[in-house]
């Protein structure tokens, strides 16, 4: 009772945070006017680059003649690695990604050099006069090669909890299974883009789409010989970005600013849409092997899996996608013993990177097929094992010896069940396909529990910068990029509600390298949570001297000023806010700070593979229907229920379209998205006329969104959730329910359905199951 | 180990320039000389030579819908036109949706619905409904969400898309 009331009466002090408001750039997207990179007014004298590529996928550079290249007609300079005074390096973590090829070649259209012309299509006329001859190699292509041919780009890795090999032996029942997970296009609607723009003393300022400004500015520097103070990179937005403007966008960042210093102009480069999706890196896939013990209720006794994955070329992000991987094996669900092993292997393809979910939803996807697997051997339906085998009290500790504190999936697992008339839907189900050869329904009810924090724990840290001006105006800048999530309005909301004035009073401001330094990605779904927190820190400390201020120069305790509604209330009167901004310049009060959060509780060892990698859990479940034709492989999706954890929402209008919008990707990734290489490792769907992205006729008919209604029991901003990635992998309730319907056609058999589940690979279950 | 044989990436013959072509376009109202080559883009020309860069650019092969532009009052994809293809034409971007400084009734409708995220395909699939209203073939969700799928949003934001839509039409 007592906290409820607490709860209504927070409610009714906050005004600005979890509310509904608009985008911020609403009126400027209908309107067309919201500035993208390439919509940026082009400076005087400016430059086109255009990359040029090697035609293997593998082996040694022979020779670049590129004498007809600098002949072409506009071409005003041509650069390959000699032309880099500093590193010929873009690589995140390890720096093995080479901005032009020297001499060995890892993948198919490597670049090789670059022609910077006056216009555009000069540049890329001139670019195909290259002679490039190269010895070609051998390769690997899949994961399957490198397997073969024990081609790694890291050393494998595994947590052990307990001894899952004697306890699968002590098991009741056992399972083995293989599932192959596709990979997927980020197809970020905006493409790669940078314009560098050079200054004064070497200086160089970059206007690219990347979720990770800082990390630009070093590589850039690095490249380019100079300090890093002497590079500013500045993002005001993306046309979507989905981790793949993280690592990816750095050799085109690079390309730009090292053309800039090169020619003293302002050169611009931006990725043919084909270009784009041959040569940036996508969602890694896998192929993962498992093996399950579980007793006759179907609870596991112990879970063995090996995670293989295609990493691509280079490292890049593949080790923390690996081990997300891993934190993810369990999903939602207890395993008493388990030995979770990823394979990270080197393959002669682009070098795969971060995509929302972080290898995280493959993980899951282990979890849930195992769990279908032990419902098929007992014949039991599948959400009654999922419910059986939950985290609950005593049964709480994660793989990795994290302890599952707030546990609310039982309680949410249950709702989503009443309303998505789970029972009553399965009986209905079963009669249709009974009386139903071509066409089976199934259906599939999945949690979600997707783990808070980078698991690389010095990445949590951010910084925010806040002004206040005369006119009681607020001027804010953070870390955070905005991609389309929202995290621009989040944060001006917490700034605003600090202050206690509206939204609009503070202007938000693109985020550069100027204003805040060393940040970190705006990635693992965490760029509200630690950004807000360092913006309110920002404020509350610029409040906190305008509260001391008023304190003496009303006269009144500090605990009597209030600030809401754009006024300030000092004890029994009040003032406009700026009113009382004007007051405190005059009394040379500083309305300037810089506010910082790192976030607290985590911690992590790899050499045990023990600790605390997250600060919190966010959960979800998601129930869908589809309908499959057995005999071609066309499948529907006709109803989905979600029931997901923001904590209390900061926005919920933005929460519930992040939702909506990670499912329609999600299912994107498990249906119609498929990656196809050739066997000389080139990209063969690269367009979207080959490769199927979901469109407004694949979204569900019924499609019910509701959030979970609780607030975060760690101390986040305003105790949201993060909720970029988890809504992702509320698709694979798609996946299973696929898998469901071809199950009908015979209830002894396990499906082998793969991922994606395009027609063919329907098709190919379906022949399975009935042979 | 190795086999070795030679991957050459032989220069490819470029043909000459042609020499450009003068086309009048009424764009947004207004009416536009230009003197363009013949292979230019209505997105480019719009985008480039007009700086009118709220058309914008996701393929260039007509796959996206980001580029959808409303030409004679029917929608087409810009980058898939030739700008010389189309003289003497209305051209209308979304740029010249407003009226007197009144939002378009989508404009307000994808407003209302926060039917966008990144915003990058939102004025083409404004435009893309613009047309399908004016076509006036769909009549129900099923049939918005059949017509509308040339255009893609990645951000998947579909579901306010087409409650803009419908919002739109009932007062269209
Ligand atoms: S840019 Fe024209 S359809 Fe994609
Ligand atoms: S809003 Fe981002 S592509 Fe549609």
């Amino acid at each position: 009772m007592s906290l409820q009331l607490d709860r209504r009466s927070e409610e009714l002090r906050l005004r600005v945070v979890r509310r509904p408001l608009r985008h911020d750039s609403a009126a400027k997207h209908v309107a067309g006017s919201a500035t993208f990179v390439d919509d940026i007014r082009e400076p005087e004298g400016l430059l086109h680059i255009a990359a040029g590529g090697v035609p293997a996928a593998s082996g040694q550079l022979l020779g670049v003649d590129l004498a007809a290249v600098r002949a072409a007609p506009g071409v005003v300079a041509v650069l390959t690695a000699a032309d880099i005074p500093g590193k010929n390096d873009v690589g995140p973590v390890v720096h093995d990604d080479p901005v032009f090829v020297e001499s060995r070649i890892e993948f198919y259209g490597q670049v090789v050099f670059a022609v910077v012309a006056t216009t555009r299509e000069q540049a890329r006329r001139a670019a195909k006069l290259a002679k490039v001859a190269a010895a070609v190699g051998t390769h690997c292509v899949s994961v399957d090669d490198a397997l073969a041919a024990g081609s790694h780009i890291l050393p494998d890795c595994t947590f052990r909890k307990d001894d899952s090999a004697a306890a699968l032996a002590a098991s009741a029942h056992r399972v083995k299974g293989q599932l192959r997970i596709g990979g997927q296009e980020h197809f970020y609607l905006e493409g790669q883009v940078s314009l560098a723009i050079p200054g004064e003393d070497g200086d160089m300022l970059i206007h690219t789409s990347t979720q990770h400004p800082s990390e630009m500015q070093h590589l850039i520097a690095g490249m380019l010989k100079v300090p890093v103070s002497a590079v500013t990179v500045e993002v005001r937005r993306m046309g979507g970005a989905f981790g793949g403007k993280e690592t990816q966008a750095a050799q085109w960042a690079a390309l730009a600013a090292l053309a800039a210093q090169i020619t003293g102009r302002p050169c611009k480069i931006r990725l043919d849409r084909d270009d784009d999706m041959c040569l940036t890196g996508k969602r890694h896939d896998f192929l993962s092997d498992y093996e399950v013990g579980f007793d006759a209720e179907g609870r596991i006794q112990a879970l063995e899996t090996v995670m293989a994955s295609r990493c691509g070329y280079s490292a890049d992000l593949s080790g923390a996608i690996n081990d997300r991987a891993m934190f993810h094996a369990d999903n939602a669900y207890f395993l008493p013993a388990a030995t979770i092993t990823t394979k990270r292997m080197k393959t002669n393809t682009v070098s795969n990177t971060a995509f929302r979910g972080f290898g995280g939803p493959q993980g899951m996807m282990v979890a849930e097929r195992a769990i279908d697997e032990i419902a098929w051997a007992l014949k039991l339906d599948p959400l009654d094992v999922r419910k059986r085998n939950l985290y609950g009290e005593g049964r709480d500790i994660t793989p990795y010896g994290m302890l599952v504190e707030d546990n609310i999936l039982p309680a949410l697992l249950d709702r989503c069940e009443v309303t998505s008339d789970y029972r009553a839907r399965r009986r209905k189900i079963a009669a249709f396909n009974a009386q139903n050869g071509a066409l089976k329904r199934g259906m599939a009810l999945n949690p979600v529990k997707f783990g808070i924090s980078f698991t690389t724990t010095h990445l949590n840290q951010a910084g925010a910068l806040v002004h206040v001006y005369q006119d009681g105006s607020i001027h804010l800048n953070h870390g955070g990029t905005e991609m389309g999530q929202g995290i621009y309005i989040k944060v001006a909301q917490v700034v605003a509600e600090e202050f206690g004035v509206d939204a609009d009073r503070v202007k938000i401001l693109a985020t550069s390298t100027a204003k805040v330094p060393n940040t970190s990605a705006t990635a693992a779904s965490s760029g509200s949570d630690i950004n807000g927190w360092a913006a309110k820190n920002a404020a509350g400390a610029i409040k906190e001297r305008l509260i001391n201020f008023a304190a003496g120069a009303y006269d009144v305790v500090p605990s009597q000023i209030e600030f809401r509604d754009n006024r300030v209330f000092i004890g029994n009167q009040s003032v406009p806010f700026a009113e009382l901004i004007r007051k405190a310049y005059l009394a040379r009060v500083s309305l300037s700070s810089t506010g910082f959060y790192k976030t607290p509780k985590i911690h992590w060892d790899p050499a045990t593979g023990k600790g605390r990698p997250f600060f919190y859990f966010a959960y979800g479940a998601a129930c869908s229907e589809v309908l499959v034709d057995v005999t071609t492989g066309e499948m529907k999706v006709q109803r989905v229920d979600i029931l997901h954890d923001v904590g209390r929402s900061l926005n919920p209008a933005v929460d519930i379209g992040q939702i909506e919008g990670g499912f329609v990707q999600g299912m994107g990734w498990l249906t119609t998205e498929e990656l196809v290489f050739h066997a000389d490792g080139r990209l063969l769907t690269h367009a979207p006329s080959t490769y199927k992205i979901p469109c407004a006729s694949d979204v569900p008919e019924h499609f019910n969104i509701a959030l979970w209604d609780g607030a975060n029991r760690e101390d986040t901003i305003y105790r949201s959730k993060a909720v970029g990635e988890p809504p992702l992998m509320l698709a694979i309730s798609v996946f299973a329910a696929i898998a469901d319907a071809i199950h009908s056609l015979n209830p002894d058999k396990a499906v082998p359905l793969d991922a994606p589940a395009t027609p063919e690979s329907i098709l190919r279950a379906v022949q399975a199951v009935t042979s | 180990m190795a086999r070795t044989v030679r991957a050459v990436m032989e220069a490819e013959p470029t043909a000459p320039a042609p020499e450009k072509l003068t086309v009048t376009l009424v764009i947004n109202g207004r009416e536009t000389r230009l003197s363009v080559a013949p292979w230019t883009t209505l997105l480019d020309t719009l985008r480039d030579r007009l700086a009118l860069t709220g058309t914008k650019k996701g393929c260039d092969h007509g796959q996206c819908g980001a580029c959808t532009v409303l030409v004679d009052g029917r929608r087409i994809n810009s980058c898939l036109t030739l700008a010389v293809m189309k003289d003497g034409a209305q051209v209308t971007t979304i740029e010249g949706l407003a009226k007197d400084g009144a939002l378009h009734p989508l404009q307000q409708a994808f407003i209302d619905h926060d039917a966008f995220q990144c915003g990058y395909c939102t004025p083409g699939q404004i435009c893309s409904a613009a047309g399908l209203i004016a076509e006036g073939k769909a009549k129900t969700v099923d049939e918005i969400r059949e017509l509308m799928s040339g255009n893609i949003c990645r951000c998947g934001a579909y579901v306010n898309i087409v409650a803009a839509i419908q919002q739109a039409m009932g007062k269209a």
